[in-house]
């Protein structure tokens, strides 16, 4: 299977020949693996001139997308996404890769799981967390029609099968907890709860954050939310839209600390306990502690 | 609205910030925007102030020429006024970006520029101490975009300074430059006029602090 990002180079490729509205505004990553085109601007390694260029090109009317690696994307222009697009009310879809761990060996420089927490904090944009290749081009070229500020976060971990609900996807129904798994957490979180009387719901746009699809779809009290990235980013999504029920709510996501490892992503994920086994011993306790109260 | 003339302008800036005398670094741009709206900028082309502090001048120029109203002008500054001390172009019509924050122009009128469009674009010599202008500056000399002016009000505001002038680091990068006196109105427009057709172009305006 193709990976996002393999898919992402094709679907730009097009999106490009087929719509003289879309440029690409690449800071060297990424440029290698597309064909030339007058309007694929390479600006060096530059990010913030990135960010400048693509609103410049909004400015003008133009469809501007930008790709980079997670943290040069999000973190290193922050203001520039703040004020080049945020402020100027001007849009631009950014889309990165290398979700969180991906480049585990890479180290804390080639990550960035507070990515989706830190665009959160900026208004009107929309973040799109596909769980398979097929979501990508399905968001992607979604994205490609609008003028709004979309931030698509690819990863190499993906799930088995794709998604395409809008909202809440209800995949299990059950009696116990309700587990809403964000993105690529899916496939881990559908083992982890296998032989456990819990639902098990799906959602790949985290923002804007759907109030009442989870509302409509909550049976129960007690939320746990699967998150690829930092642990908690949409906790306070979750208590706004259940601001008038009593609910509980397990976070569960990539810790805000510095990991000081290197190895691979399937260690990574075992660590912050995203794999299966963690994800299971976390609901099964969350399941029992919620009982004694 | 009617147009006004340059002789106008001290009467509209104490519109905006009364008969004191007024803030130097609003006016230090003041001639140089009067020459770019009153004889460069066509109807096509986009003016960029990166700028965006002391915008008195911009405001009064922008009223001269009938671009903001006149009676707006008192209000500079006031809760819901549409004239702040930084401009936001969602508020204004006639403001082509928001500013204020620094290094954020230059960036902006490259990828404006890239469609062709002629672009100018002010920015302070205090204010290219931010990296983020040398961004621009390199990849926009390095491809050739020619349509894209960049303007520095000089004011000798930076406090490390540019040895031997700023345009120096512009040419280095492949632009063309010409430095004026940014208060010879004349002087000013042969400046801005005196470019290649491969290049960017930059004016260094020098005004006295």
């Amino acid at each position: 299977m193709t990976t996002m990002r393999e898919r992402f180079y094709r679907l730009a490729a097009d999106a490009l020949e087929d719509d003289p509205r879309v440029a690409m505004v690449f800071a060297e990553i990424g440029v290698a693996e597309m064909p030339r085109h007058p309007r694929l601007f390479n600006v060096g390694i530059r990010e913030q001139l990135m960010i400048g260029v693509a609103a410049g090109l909004a400015l003008e009317g133009m469809r501007p997308v930008v790709h980079s690696y997670t943290p040069f994307v999000v973190e290193r222009p922050y203001e520039q996404i703040k004020l080049d697009l945020g402020h100027q009310d001007l849009g631009a879809v950014l889309v990165s890769t290398g979700a969180s761990y991906d480049a585990a060996n890479s180290g804390r420089t080639h990550q960035a799981p507070e990515d989706v927490a830190a665009l959160s904090a900026l208004p009107g944009w929309t973040i799109h967390v596909p769980g398979h290749p097929d979501e990508l081009e399905r968001l992607f070229t979604r994205s490609l029609a609008g003028d709004d500020r979309v931030y698509i976060r690819m990863s190499q971990e993906t799930n088995d099968a794709p998604f395409h609900g809008d909202g809440v996807v209800v995949l299990r129904e059950g009696s116990g907890l309700f587990v809403l798994a964000v993105g690529p957490t899916l496939g881990e979180t559908l083992a982890a709860t296998g032989d456990l009387d819990v639902t098990v719901a799906y959602l790949a746009t985290p923002r804007p954050f759907p109030d009442a699809a989870l509302r409509e779809a909550l049976r129960g009290t007690d939320v746990v939310l699967v998150e690829p990235y930092l642990a908690g980013t949409s906790a306070g999504e979750v208590s706004r839209a259940l601001r008038d029920r009593p609910h509980r709510l397990l976070a569960l996501g990539v810790p805000n600390a510095e990991f000081r490892h290197y190895g691979t992503p399937a260690e990574h994920r075992r660590a912050h306990g995203l794999d299966a086994r963690g994800i299971r011993a976390a609901v099964v306790e969350f399941a029992a502690s919620t009982r004694r109260l | 609205m009617t147009t006004l003339g340059h002789g106008d302008l001290p009467e509209l800036l104490t519109l905006l910030i009364g008969d004191e005398k007024h803030d130097r670094s609003s006016l230090s741009t003041l001639d140089v925007l009067w020459v770019l709206y009153d004889r460069v900028l066509g109807e096509d082309d986009r003016f960029l102030l990166s700028k965006g502090h002391g915008p008195a001048a911009y405001y009064a120029v922008l009223a001269a020429k009938g671009l903001i109203r006149v009676e707006d002008l008192p209000r500079f500054g006031a809760f819901d006024s549409r004239l702040g001390h930084h401009p936001d172009r969602v508020l204004v019509p006639g403001v082509e970006i928001s500013s204020g924050s620094l290094g954020h122009g230059l960036p902006i009128a490259v990828g404006a520029a890239l469609t062709g469009r002629r672009v100018f674009c002010l920015v302070g010599d205090g204010e290219l101490d931010e990296g983020s202008n040398w961004e621009a500056v390199q990849w926009a000399g390095r491809i050739g975009l020619a349509a894209l002016t960049a303007i520095v009000v000089d004011n000798h505001s930076s406090t490390y300074h540019w040895p031997g002038g700023v345009e120096k680091r512009f040419e280095l990068e492949g632009w063309t430059s010409a430095r004026a006196d940014g208060r010879d109105h004349d002087v000013l427009e042969r400046a801005l006029a005196a470019r290649a057709n491969a290049a960017p172009h930059v004016v260094v305006a020098e005004v006295l602090r």
